[in-house]
């Protein structure tokens, strides 16, 4: 991992998201699941965002501008730098036989990336609406539904599940498939385990989500 | 010399950013292990940020088994932050740490805001602790109190070896939409820019009041705010906050704050030290505490 400030290439609407593209520089993407602490611009400290596309010469992170980080993020222009530190905490693992990919809203930003890794597998997509659903077209592959249908619904047995979605989604992803990995997302002051503040509970015990995860198994 | 405030760094999971400060300050350890608050833990706020982790820390035993050897071999020295609830706590711990060559120093964590008679119970703690180690004691203090320099003056009576300054002051966030608070445990401790002028006064005032080797520690960002606090008494800096936005800060504060003494013709920027306590250029202006009111 290495802290670096690179340009900002573009910055794309994706329905109500946004794709930030910038300069890799010499950052490593790492493995998909794992996260950059991306420099909000006026705002004290970063924001973790796990990558989502990993194209030549670029890194690129799907962003949900729902606070003052994310919206500052989301409102870089073209040739503006910012600090980005990773690849950081546990990505997934990849050896799997049939690997499918399940996300939810903007928890669907590392899947793109995963995609690629693992040769396009199939994936199943679930969103609030669908503007939302626009996002869909990032990930190859993909079954998609809109509220009230949920994710879940789409997932077939006997998978190898690899999942990324708002917490109440994983929950319901582990009791269908005990053996998934699960992306999880918590606030993070600095993404490398310094803070403290990204603790979960992992077997009874209060973990470092930066460090054991983000991406866990489920059992 | 440059350190980390306490709790804003892991010397195990960053080894790196351990080793590019001057001496390494652990989470503070309490006797028994703590899993720590609830999320949410933390939350920024519009010039700092709030965290409540409530200690999380494993514990002197397996600090002691498990943690110090991995942190010995760091190479830089190691100074331990030392937390309770009772006075025996603290003397407890501090005794069990006395034999161990490898710490250099104990911080006292007496920073609880919650205590009637701040000045009485650092005496008391200080005091308890004193008995127990030979290792140089700095007690750590929280601002949040009516009169620092008493609590400072009742440190050093007790044998406190210096000075740390400050502990975070507490605050609370709300959700704007729910008007709930945003930390699990519901306030916390408010660090970053927004406790600077607090650690300067801190600083400046019990410098005044004892004269002692202080770390100020409190919303640096630059080598310029770190020589602020020289400027106003502390021999010392730690970086909190900004450890977690850049991990590279103790490189970078201390290249700036070689600059900024450099700037002023000093040769080093100890020159700096306590200037801010001279003979000022406007006059009438003082650094006492009193001199507000």
């Amino acid at each position: 991992m290495r802290r670096e400030r690179l340009s900002v290439v573009a910055n794309e609407q994706v329905g109500p998201y946004t794709l930030l593209r910038v300069a890799r520089g010499a950052v490593d993407p790492g493995v998909p699941g794992q996260f950059f602490m991306l420099e909000a611009p006026g705002r004290l400290l970063p924001r973790p965002m796990s990558l989502c596309l990993a194209p030549s010469g670029e890194l690129a992170f799907l962003i949900d501008p729902i606070g003052p980080g994310t919206v500052a993020l989301c409102e870089l222009a073209q040739g503006e730098n910012i600090n980005v530190f990773g690849p950081l905490g546990n990505g997934f693992v990849l050896d799997l036989d049939r690997p499918l990919l399940v996300g939810g809203g903007i928890g669907i930003a590392p899947l793109p990336f995963l995609s690629e890794s693992l040769g396009r597998p199939p994936a199943v997509l679930g969103f609030r609406s669908d503007r939302h659903a626009e996002a869909a077209g990032l990930v190859p592959n993909a079954q998609c539904c809109v509220e009230p249908t949920f994710v879940t619904e789409l997932i077939p047995e006997g998978m190898d599940v690899l999942a990324c979605g708002p917490e109440p989604m994983l929950h319901a992803v582990r009791a269908l498939a005990p053996t998934a990995q699960l992306a999880w997302e918590a606030p993070m002051a600095c993404g490398y385990g310094a803070c403290y503040g990204c603790a979960v509970e992992i077997d009874g015990e209060l973990k470092r989500l930066c460090v054991e995860g983000p991406v866990l198994r489920a059992a | 010399m440059l350190l980390n405030a306490s709790g804003c760094l892991d010397g195990l999971t960053a080894p790196d950013v351990a080793r590019s400060l001057d001496a390494f300050v652990t989470k503070t350890v309490t006797p028994l292990p703590r899993d720590g608050n609830a999320p949410v833990r933390i939350a920024e706020t519009d010039v700092g940020m709030l965290n409540s982790i409530g200690l999380a820390n494993p514990g002197i035993d397996r600090f002691l088994t498990r943690n110090l050897p991995q942190l010995a071999e760091l190479g830089v020295p190691i100074w331990v932050s030392v937390g309770g609830f009772e006075t025996d706590d603290y003397a407890d711990i501090c005794s069990r740490l006395d034999d161990h060559a490898e710490v250099s120093a104990i911080e006292l964590n007496v920073s609880c805001p919650n205590v009637e008679t701040p000045a009485d119970s650092a005496a008391e703690i200080v005091s308890a602790s004193r008995l127990a180690t030979r290792k140089p004691l700095w007690a750590k203090l929280s601002p949040a109190v009516p009169g620092i320099a008493e609590v400072a003056r009742a440190a050093q009576a007790s044998g406190a070896d210096g000075l740390s300054l400050v502990n975070t002051i507490r605050g609370l966030k709300l959700d704007e939409r729910t008007l709930r608070p945003v930390l699990g445990p519901g306030q916390g401790g408010l660090s970053g820019p927004a406790l600077k002028p607090i650690a300067l006064a801190a600083v400046a005032t019990c410098y005044r009041a004892t004269q002692m080797p202080i770390v100020g520690m409190g919303g640096v960002q630059t080598g310029l705010d770190a020589l602020e606090l020289i400027a106003v008494g502390a021999r010392h800096v730690a970086l909190g906050t900004v450890l977690f936005a850049d991990p590279d800060a103790p490189a970078r504060v201390r290249a700036e704050l070689h600059a900024a003494a450099a700037t002023r013709g000093w040769n080093a920027y100890e020159d700096g030290y306590a200037v801010a306590h001279e003979e000022t250029l406007s006059a009438g202006a003082t650094l006492d505490e009193r001199s507000s009111v």
